[in-house]
């Protein structure tokens, strides 16, 4: 087959993929929460409301596509597409298995773990751009709050993954998990895991990080005007995004698709996609447990907690590393 | 906030974690409704009906007790005579209009507390969603009950009607029709018969 029919095909079907853990992953986040709750969660639609997905997604393609007045049209329209892109562009890049059997990856980058950072910097702008262009001011302070907020905790976790980098001593994310095969990241590099599983959740504007969209005094933040399936783009963006770093964790902390415990007979992409649905799973249980934090505080515990916790991780990971290598 | 306090913080977010976790195994007190219904209270206050006696009589005797004592001012009565070629109720008059607005309707019960022929009950019955407001009042044919329909216990019969008789109450409260809610004014009906000593009429 020519090259770029593979790429199609894998691109098509990671894009289906994708779509579709999203969907169950929103299903599972409204299932889960409501056992946390108590409550029984979605169960009309279907079995066990496993076609619930179905009916959201018709429900937001057949509502009105508002756009206010005072909104700026094309970057009010064009939003929702950058977050969507970006987040699923990340895809591109992201092994689901060995690079030696070559099959389980669209493109082994030897800077993936850089690429993957630059790409989800930019759905900072369909956030920001969404909450600007609506033209309303409760959108306007959710992406306001969506800049500070993640440009501050990007900061500490990109310090926390060049722990991992030093230790790898390669960007590329196939490379990284080689590393790992005999001991997981997560171990020698606790610290900065744990820095990076807070910022991640902070960059996904998930509880108890979610002041860009906080209910209670924004309305909806940045996507409060956005109806239909606008509105819907940010969604998927933002549970896409939510994947993204929950790859990552697994990629770079959890050994991606090494077994644990020598049980190699499970093949690795079962390993990845369960650390990953453990990572999803993680999220669901914060957000089910803890309060969102006041945004003096989250910007005080970006700035002087978790950044020089992750620099002192830093130097101690390559003083480490020099003196050993 | 000292270092002390950050790390009592952390195990503070741990033991929440550890609750809610918890929490997802635990037995969920949810009632599937429409699939699952749950048995309500024998006095649940419901939907009103207006009943007759054995004989197929009403009970209403067009007397306004009950709309002048709706707190609500749900309550329409419009009372007339009856006449001796077409005898609706036992009493001289019977309700020629009677309907309620079960919107304004607070369900407090206080029409069947005042109803000296326990005509207007209130039934367990609570289903009543409807599209149109109009169709929320509820006028006599809606609440009268059918001839047929049985006529519950007459208000020397009822539970209770002899104090101290618990094996009599025991008896009615067994055969006791929940589904119609006959046996929805037990306490009231007690004094009531006992004030107005009304009796059955055969």
């Amino acid at each position: 087959m020519a090259w770029w029919l593979v790429v199609l095909l894998k691109s098509a079907l990671l894009l289906f993929v994708v779509v579709t853990s999203f969907a169950y992953a929103m299903l599972a986040e409204r299932k889960v929460l409501g056992w946390m709750q108590l409550r029984p969660g979605p169960n009309r639609v279907g079995p066990w409301g496993l076609l619930q997905p179905a009916a959201d997604a018709a429900k937001l393609i057949l509502k009105e596509d508002l756009t206010p007045q005072t909104a700026d049209p094309l970057l009010y329209k064009l939003a929702p597409f950058i977050s969507l892109l970006t987040a699923f562009a990340v895809y591109a890049v992201i092994p689901f298995g060995s690079s030696a059997s070559g099959t389980w990856a669209i493109g082994n980058v030897n800077a993936g773990i850089l690429l993957i950072l630059a790409i989800t910097s930019l759905g900072v702008y369909g956030i920001c751009l969404g909450g600007w262009a609506s033209g309303s001011k409760y959108p306007l302070l959710g992406s306001v709050r969506s800049t500070a907020q993640m440009i501050s905790y990007e900061l500490a976790m990109s310090l926390s993954l060049i722990g991992v980098l030093i230790l790898a001593g390669t960007t590329s994310l196939d490379g990284i998990v080689h590393a790992q095969a005999r001991v997981w990241f997560v171990l020698p590099q606790f610290v900065a895991c744990v820095i990076y599983i807070i910022t991640a959740v902070a960059e996904t504007n998930r509880a108890p990080f979610d002041l860009v969209e906080a209910e209670t005094e924004l309305v909806a933040g940045f996507h409060t005007e956005y109806s239909g399936l606008r509105f819907g783009l940010f969604f998927i963006a933002e549970y896409v995004n939510m994947l993204t770093v929950s790859c990552i964790a697994a990629l770079l902390f959890f050994g991606g698709w090494n077994a644990p415990f020598g049980l190699h007979f499970v093949p690795g992409v079962v390993w990845f996609i369960l650390k990953v649905a453990c990572f999803m799973f993680f999220y669901i249980w914060l957000r089910a447990t803890l309060p969102r934090l006041r945004y003096d505080r989250l910007m005080a515990f970006g700035w002087k907690v978790l950044l020089p916790v992750a620099t002192l991780n830093l130097i101690v990971t390559a003083v480490v590393v020099a003196y050993k290598g | 906030m000292s270092s002390q306090k950050r790390l009592y913080n952390v195990a503070a977010i741990l033991r929440g974690l550890s609750i809610t976790f918890g929490f997802m195994f635990r037995k969920r007190p949810t009632i599937q409704y429409p699939s699952v219904k749950k048995q309500h209270a024998p006095r649940f206050h419901g939907l009103h009906e207006l009943r007759r006696y054995a004989d197929a009589k009403e009970r209403c005797i067009g007397c306004e007790l009950c709309s002048s004592v709706c707190p609500a001012n749900a309550i329409t009565v419009i009372g007339a005579e009856n006449s001796p070629q077409d005898r609706r109720s036992p009493g001289e008059r019977y309700a020629a209009r009677y309907e309620i607005d079960e919107l304004r309707c607070i369900f407090c019960g206080m029409c069947e507390e005042a109803c000296p022929t326990d005509a207007i009950v209130l039934t367990p019955r609570f289903e009543m969603a409807d599209y149109r407001r109009g169709s929320f009042i509820y006028d006599k044919d809606q609440l009268l009950v059918p001839p047929d329909a049985g006529a519950g216990p007459a208000p020397n019969e009822r539970p209770g009607g002899i104090p101290g008789d618990l094996g009599r109450v025991a008896e009615i409260k067994a055969t006791a029709d929940v589904e119609k809610g006959y046996d929805a004014t037990w306490r009231g009906t007690i004094l009531k018969t006992q004030r107005k000593g009304l009796t059955l009429l055969k």
